[in-house]
């Protein structure tokens, strides 16, 4: 027992340093491509080290928000800005204050945390109530019982987040654009690779999708996780010219991003009927719950694919 | 199963939440429909806040666990006397601001539909639904969220107008907003892995202050500092408050940056009290003075009248914070405490409804002038009398003259510093009230100067009144301050005997 | 020594860094870079804590408040980032001296 242990310690030490020196790089690497391409490799280690915590879901989301979605925007972000380096920036003396002051602050804070870490004597004392009410809420798994029964109301709100960041990022398109197809208008060959790719890769995506959207009711995985595989699946179809990108005037599109959430607030009106909010009746507690992650998990799908795409741009 | 509304416990504060997220829902699938469902949103949720504060002042405070599930598994909504005060001016001053901006952001005036027409509507629902729910719950990490939807959407709107300006506003705002995310957010981290809790009244019992208690209260605090534009935090607020559409400025300055205000007085008033040590209180007390000095004078630099409002938000937001020295850390037993609180209280809700009337008056100048510059406003007091006197009174409740909402709230809060001895604070509020009566004499003056008003494109009457209507409520708030105090005490915090009325 | 106090201690580190790099980078994409590891950083000393005080796995509510955390700064990042590329595209359209570095002059100020 005891090398295998240890064995583990070393192994997750080891990983600790390797977060670090990816952040560190990835924040002093001037070349911007760079920097991203190291953020996405941050976030796959990050995800292995919540595997390592017994965290499987958080690993799940990390890894397909975290370090994906989060990449392919900033990617994106990085081609259309086509600036690749930041600035060489003249030296002067102010400029060395505005570098000392932050790394003081950072320094500080980092070691207070630090402190706290090895000085406080930590609480965690919801584990249990969370398992003992599992019964009652028509899932297995405890983390989707939080998100989508106990602190419902938490996932109704972040729904409704990007509900409005969708709506924020539309709002910086273009006057004259507004009606036209999202991002730039794609040209792929019918041959080329992305092409083969694109007819091949999305029946794939939509299995393992709704194989996490499966999952999350019993083991691991759920509506957040799924729903930014199918996102995934949705723009390679784009990309591969299979389907067209959706412009946010249709009426269809914008149905896919509200559903979700609209059926999520109507689940939680109804609450009213029993002088509560957002109850979700023992009864029926495993249909209610799948019926409202579906629809999250569509809405999801669409809103991500929305934001990755971007507001309408003219061709350059 | 009947639907009992008249029960004492129907969940009504829920609803405020619940309503402008489904209206915000809607108004994204039909722009044809928005004004329509925003306007009906906000009556009912002014509807449902007065009917609550109707069983606040009868029944006592109100409480609705989410999905049934008690605390600390699930989250409490409660609306005590002070929630549901901020949740009726969010229900006046978003019925306002609707109001206003039917006609710039109609659908059925601009065919095919335009980017503004159809985004300002989700996105101003999407931000009463935010403050309401940041008012109303009592968890800290549900507050979290609800100020990230509360952010998103408010910074959209400064970005509205798709000005180069507006842009560059939007993202410095979202910088200092999401810095503080960051830092509330790590507070909060830490109070739960100290405390296993995130509702409010559970930490109030279970709190023993070690060292991460109050390394979590500092970070919490320094967030909500950065996201109410606290002295030395403010900079993002100017440009990003004037560069927005009139009608949303004036859910950004009257609603957006009082969220992060209420949950510091929860914070430090109902989670953590004791840990407010007098030199903390002072701490604030000193950075709220600050705000107020050069709020009001870089206020009266401006040449743009937007500009002008903006910076005094700056300054009326450093008044707020004065309730710490005055009813926080070992004052909280003394007689004035409940005096300070409640001014305190006061002042934010007689700003809120004055911002919202300067702003939509500014927005009619602009109408009509084409610009907000100062030297425009020449002589316009004989063309548009209705906006002119509704810029007036707002200035009035603003500068802490009788009888306005805002003189109750000063002289609530100059009674306890003079009560406590600390009466350097008393001198602040003195001087932070002559120093707007300067900048606001400033753009007045030229108002209702005698010389002939340039060209002017006419702006309706009953547009203009929507101004003057809030303009008239926070002189109201101070005229009839009796039914809105007794609401207020509902509940207040800390053992405090009444104070000084 | 608990397994999850290397993990708490290398978030306490993410923190430090990231903090680091919002306040100190002066090009907004690198800034919205370090928010990203700020985050990141911020969960991953709360799933550890969780995890320390326990003694095993990170609990159910953290989980789900770190996921609701995670899907936010996404969207936040979202929306930073159209805004940046729309900004970009105003200059492009119409350039303005020492345009697209412009709100680094703001940045003196920044907490």
């Amino acid at each position: 027992m005891a090398p295998a242990f240890s064995a583990l310690t070393l192994f997750d030490v080891v990983l600790c340093v390797l977060i670090i020196g990816v952040a560190l790089c990835s924040s002093s690497v001037r070349d911007l491509f760079a920097a991203t391409v190291l953020l996405i490799i941050y976030g796959v280690f990050v995800a292995i080290a919540w595997v390592r915590l017994g965290a499987v879901d958080v690993a799940l989301a990390e890894a397909a928000i975290g370090a994906g979605l989060t990449g392919v925007l900033l990617i994106g972000a990085v081609a259309r800005l086509k600036i690749t380096e930041s600035p060489a920036a003249a030296v002067s003396r102010w400029q060395f204050a505005a570098k000392v002051i932050p790394a003081s602050l950072g320094l500080l804070i980092a070691s207070g945390l630090a402190y706290l870490v090895l000085t406080v004597e930590w609480r965690e004392t919801l584990q249990a109530p969370v398992l003992a009410n599992l019964p009652d809420t028509g899932v297995l798994n405890p983390v989707t019982a939080v998100l989508l029964n106990y602190r419902a109301y938490d996932t109704l709100l972040e729904t409704s987040v990007l509900f409005a960041a969708l709506i924020a990022s539309w709002c910086t398109t273009h006057d004259d654009l507004w009606g036209e197809r999202a991002g730039l208008r794609q040209h792929t060959r019918r041959a080329g690779i992305l092409a083969t790719f694109g007819r091949f890769l999305p029946p794939i995506g939509l299995i393992v999708g709704i194989h996490i959207f499966w999952a999350g009711a019993d083991k691991w995985g759920g509506a957040f996780q799924a729903g930014t595989i199918f996102a995934a699946v949705w723009i390679l179809a784009i990309m591969a010219g299979v389907i067209d990108a959706p412009n946010a005037t249709g009426r269809s599109i914008r149905s896919f991003a509200v559903a979700g959430p609209m059926f999520f607030t109507f689940v939680a009106l109804t609450g009213v009927l029993a002088q509560s909010f957002l109850i979700i009746p023992v009864m029926v507690a495993k249909p209610l719950t799948l019926a409202i992650e579906a629809c999250l998990t569509l809405s999801i799908a669409a809103t991500l694919m929305l934001l990755v795409l971007g507001a309408p741009r003219r061709s350059a | 199963m009947l639907l009992d509304l008249a029960a004492p416990d129907f969940p009504w504060i829920a609803l405020s939440v619940a309503i402008p997220l489904f209206a915000a829902l809607i108004a994204a699938l039909s722009s044809a429909l928005a004004p329509v469902v925003a306007m009906i949103a906000a009556l009912l949720c002014l509807g449902a806040a007065l009917w609550t504060a109707v069983l606040v002042t009868t029944h006592g405070a109100q409480e609705v666990a989410v999905g049934a599930w008690p605390p600390p598994l699930g989250i409490v909504l409660r609306a005590d006397g002070l929630a549901v005060a901020m949740l009726i001016t969010a229900g006046l001053v978003s019925i306002a601001a609707f109001a206003f901006a039917r006609q710039a952001f109609s659908a059925r005036t601009q065919t095919p539909e335009t980017r503004s027409a159809y985004s300002f509507w989700p996105l101003g629902l999407c931000v009463l639904a935010g403050v309401n729910a940041a008012f109303v719950s009592n968890d800290l990490f549900n507050l979290y969220v609800a100020l990230e939807l509360t952010t998103i959407a408010a910074a959209a709107l400064v970005a509205m107008s798709g000005s180069r300006a507006a842009f560059e506003a939007a993202i410095r705002y979202l910088m200092f907003a999401l810095l503080g995310s960051l830092f509330y957010l790590l507070g909060v981290v830490l109070t739960y892995s100290t405390h296993g809790v995130l509702d409010i009244r559970l930490l109030a019992i279970s709190a023993e202050s070690g060292p991460s208690t109050i390394a979590a209260a500092a970070l919490m605090s320094a967030g909500l500092m950065t996201k109410m534009a606290l002295f030395p935090l403010h900079a993002w607020l100017p440009p990003a408050h004037s560069a927005a559409p009139a009608p949303a400025s004036a859910l950004l300055s009257a609603l957006v940056v009082k969220p992060p205000f209420v949950i510091l007085l929860r914070i430090w008033f109902e989670a953590m009290p004791e840990l407010v040590t007098p030199t903390l209180a002072q701490a604030f007390g000193a950075l709220g003075a600050c705000g107020v000095l050069l709020g009001s004078i870089l206020a009266m630099r401006q040449e743009r009248l937007k500009l002008v409002v903006a910076y005094s938000t700056v300054a009326q937001l450093g008044y707020l914070v004065l309730v710490f020295p005055l009813a926080g850390g070992g004052g909280a037993q003394q007689p004035w405490a409940a005096g300070a609180w409640t001014g305190a209280i006061f002042l934010t809700l007689s700003h809120a409804l004055a911002k919202g009337a300067m702003f939509l008056a500014a927005g009619a100048f602009v109408e009509a002038r084409g610009n907000d510059r100062l030297d425009s406003l020449v002589g316009l007091a004989r063309e548009m009398p209705i906006s002119c006197f509704a810029f007036g009174l707002a200035a009035v409740s603003l500068m802490g003259l009788p009888p306005s909402g805002g003189f109750t709230g000063k002289y609530l809060l100059l009674t306890s510093s003079f009560a406590s001895g600390q009466w350097w604070w008393g001198i602040v509020l003195v001087v932070g009230g002559l120093l707007s009566a300067v900048y606001l004499f400033g753009p007045l003056s030229l108002m209702f100067a005698r010389e002939p008003a340039l060209a002017v494109t006419p702006v309706s009457r009953a547009r203009q009144s929507i101004a003057l209507l809030l303009g008239l409520l926070s002189i109201l708030l101070g005229l009839f301050s009796e039914a809105p105090y007794r609401l207020l005490q509902v509940d207040r915090p800390g053992a405090a005997a009444e104070g000084f009325t | 020594m608990n397994g999850s106090i290397p993990f708490a201690l290398c978030g306490a580190v993410l923190v430090g860094i990231g903090l680091y790099g919002v306040m100190a980078h002066d090009h907004l994409l690198r800034r919205l870079i370090a928010f990203n590891v700020t985050g990141s950083g911020v969960f991953l000393l709360f799933g550890s804590l969780s995890a320390l005080s326990s003694g095993g796995a990170t609990g159910a509510v953290p989980q789900a408040l770190i996921i609701t955390g995670i899907v936010v700064a996404v969207a936040s990042t979202a929306f930073v980032l159209a805004l940046v590329v729309r900004l970009k595209e105003e200059d492009v359209d119409a350039p303005a001296p020492g345009a697209f570095e412009g709100s680094s002059e703001h940045d003196d100020h920044a907490p």
